[in-house]
């Protein structure tokens, strides 16, 4: 943006003159800013402002009524209470897998990124193409493919019961390691990508010097390489974290009841059990603890120019 | 262009594939990184330890497409009963008659309209928002940009849940179908749209506007044979991201699509019952699209630079 501020004098001095003088030197402040924006911002708003606040009230209505008898507002706040007893399991499951799946994303990401970054040479490009692509086939058929390398009497397990690292009777499918392989799997790319950007970034006479005053690998990337790339880690981290959260896909097609996710719960109380006040709780409590969390995180780790 | 004399200082290989070119842009120079000291100390373990992260990441990136492998693999199956997974028999089938999943191609056409028509009109409207973030100045900048990046931070089944719980309360819930679906599509992609294009935007140079300016260009002429171009490939970028979000998207759909069914929904709909092996054709027929179109981005920019 510091862009535009070059250009406002020769650009157009005629148009700038009906406005309020600038405080800060931003071009136009006319009527065509607010045209240009009010298409997309009123689609926005009511499509999904509207909807959000929709869903608050939802939340509140009276969880005695139905979809054929309406709803009335009872501001019944007790609907929160109650989802959370009942599906308290599903929402401390959903931010362990989440959490999980967001350590093991960290865990394969950066080796990934650190090696695009700065020991790729001449196939940087190629890598990164070879980190987009596999996401250009559609998701749920990706975890459909998942879910046949990890079944039974897949290529996977027999390789693993032959060299004894899972039992006779061990399986892959259906197991809580499953959900969170497929959910590392399907945001990976979310945390590299970031993760790459903001270690590109670096400047590696910052490394050499590090080496020249007698710090050893280890010790440079812990006081230099890994805190240059918190932005991108962070960034990394709620592009993982937020969407595996709320997703259901996975422990849908790769575990069982047992491994249900809140996303699951919010699906079939919308979809299934047509119970629009609990559903409509469920996606609140899964939204603020979201928006919670990182705010936490994102002031925790000291980049709040991100949001 | 800043980026193009960046390239030039720093004697960087010029491979770059569009799609990409826009994180590696900002690059610094690769100069060899290794100190007298690690170079002297020679031996397999030394060797390990210089190419532990690049083994690291090879086996990620194997990791990474071991399921696109699979569906190569198997959208040449001849499966002998639909719940198996196994590889039973090599045909060409699948691929020479993908229709005969009854319902399929249908779901396929719906889709492509449904991610083209929303392709469009987000394409559009965020790439106008975009223009007004950075070239303009309003009230609310601050509410406006919140109002952008939450659709991004949401999770995709409070947004499908809530665009629900919207249309129920407006008495739509029995009409719900392609129009509830293109709707909810334009919606998510119009965010990714504004904030791709706007860091196009950001990161130009305005000095070639300057000296169309100062060439008696007007506005107009200026923004067609200057702007535009510099931003083209932003734009592209931000098209490309909303047609693979709306063509790939399930939660969203799966809460507003009424009775029509997309690709996502036909294949979330055979899952029970054993997908056909015709899914993988397009599956692997998308990803195959989907990496032609980035090479040929990369050989096309290779040409240019030239």
């Amino acid at each position: 943006m510091s862009v535009t501020g070059v250009e406002t004098p020769s650009a157009d001095p005629e148009q700038d003159a009906p406005d309020p003088p600038a405080r800060e030197p931003r071009p136009r402040s006319d009527r065509v800013g607010y045209l240009l924006l009010i298409p997309g911002i009123v689609w926005l708003l009511i499509f999904f402002a509207v909807p959000t606040a929709q869903l608050v009230a939802t939340s509140l209505y009276d969880p005695g009524g139905s979809l054929d008898t309406g709803y009335a507002m009872t501001w019944s706040f007790g609907n929160y209470l109650s989802v959370l007893v009942e599906y308290q399991q599903q929402f401390l499951r959903s931010a362990g897998y989440a959490l999980t799946a967001t350590v093991a994303a960290i865990l394969l990401g950066y080796p990934l990124a650190y090696a695009i970054a700065f020991k790729a040479g001449r196939y940087k490009n190629l890598m990164l193409v070879m980190v987009i692509a596999p996401f250009f086939t559609s998701f749920l058929v990706r975890t459909l493919a998942w879910k046949s390398i990890l079944s039974d009497n897949g290529f996977l397990v027999s390789i693993l019961k032959a060299v004894s690292v899972l039992p006779d009777d061990g399986r892959l499918l259906a197991t809580p390691l499953a959900v969170v392989t497929g959910l590392t799997y399907n945001f990976l790319p979310f945390m590299v990508l970031p993760l790459y950007a903001s270690l590109e970034k670096i400047d590696p006479r910052l490394v050499e010097a590090g080496q020249d005053l007698y710090a050893n690998p280890i010790t440079s990337f812990r006081k230099i390489t890994l805190p240059l790339s918190m932005p991108g880690l962070v960034a990394g981290t709620l592009l993982t974290f937020i969407p595996a959260a709320g997703d259901y896909i996975n422990s849908e097609l790769l575990g069982t009841p047992n491994e249900r996710m809140i996303g699951n719960v919010i699906d079939s109380q919308f979809l299934v059990q047509l119970d629009y006040p609990a559903a409509a709780a469920s996606s609140v409590i899964l939204m603020a603890a979201i928006v919670v969390l990182v705010m936490i995180y994102v002031r925790r780790a000291g980049t709040e120019e991100l949001l | 262009m800043s980026e193009r004399a960046e390239r030039g200082t720093s004697e960087r290989p010029s491979e770059q594939s569009s799609l990409v070119s826009e994180r590696a842009e900002r690059g610094t120079s690769e100069r060899p990184r290794r100190s007298p000291v690690t170079a002297s100390r020679r031996g397999p373990v030394h060797w390990l330890s210089e190419h532990l992260v690049m083994l690291l990441a090879l086996a990620v990136l194997v990791y990474m497409f071991l399921p696109v492998l699979f569906v190569l693999i198997m959208s040449f199956n001849d499966p002998k009963n639909r719940l198996a997974y196994s590889f039973d028999a090599f045909t060409w089938d699948n691929w020479l008659n993908p229709c005969q999943a009854a319902g399929m191609c249908e779901s396929v056409t719906k889709s492509l309209q449904i991610g083209f028509l929303s392709t469009v009109f987000a394409t559009l409207l965020g790439t106008l928002v975009a223009f007004a973030l950075v070239r303009h100045r309003f009230r609310g900048r601050a509410a406006i940009s919140l109002l952008i990046f939450l659709p991004m931070a949401t999770p995709e089944v409070v947004m499908g849940s809530s665009l629900l719980a919207l249309f129920t309360s407006a008495r739509l819930a029995g009409s719900l179908g392609f129009w509830s679906i293109l709707v909810a599509h334009i919606m998510f992609c119009l965010s990714f749209v504004v904030v791709t294009v706007k860091a196009r935007l950001a990161g130009m140079d305005s000095q070639y506007e300057q000296a169309a300016m100062d060439l008696y260009a007007n506005e107009w002429q200026t923004f067609w044979r200057i702007t535009f171009p510099l931003v083209f490939p932003g734009i592209l970028a931000a098209a490309l991201l909303s047609f693979s979000l709306s063509f790939d998207d399930f939660i969203v759909t799966n809460f507003n699509h009424g009775n029509t069914i997309t690709f996502p929904m036909f294949v979330w709909g055979s899952a029970q019952r054993g997908i056909p092996p015709q899914v993988n054709v397009i599956g692997a027929v998308m990803f195959l699209i989907a990496l032609g179109m980035v090479l040929a981005g990369g050989a096309l920019q290779r040409q240019r630079e030239r």
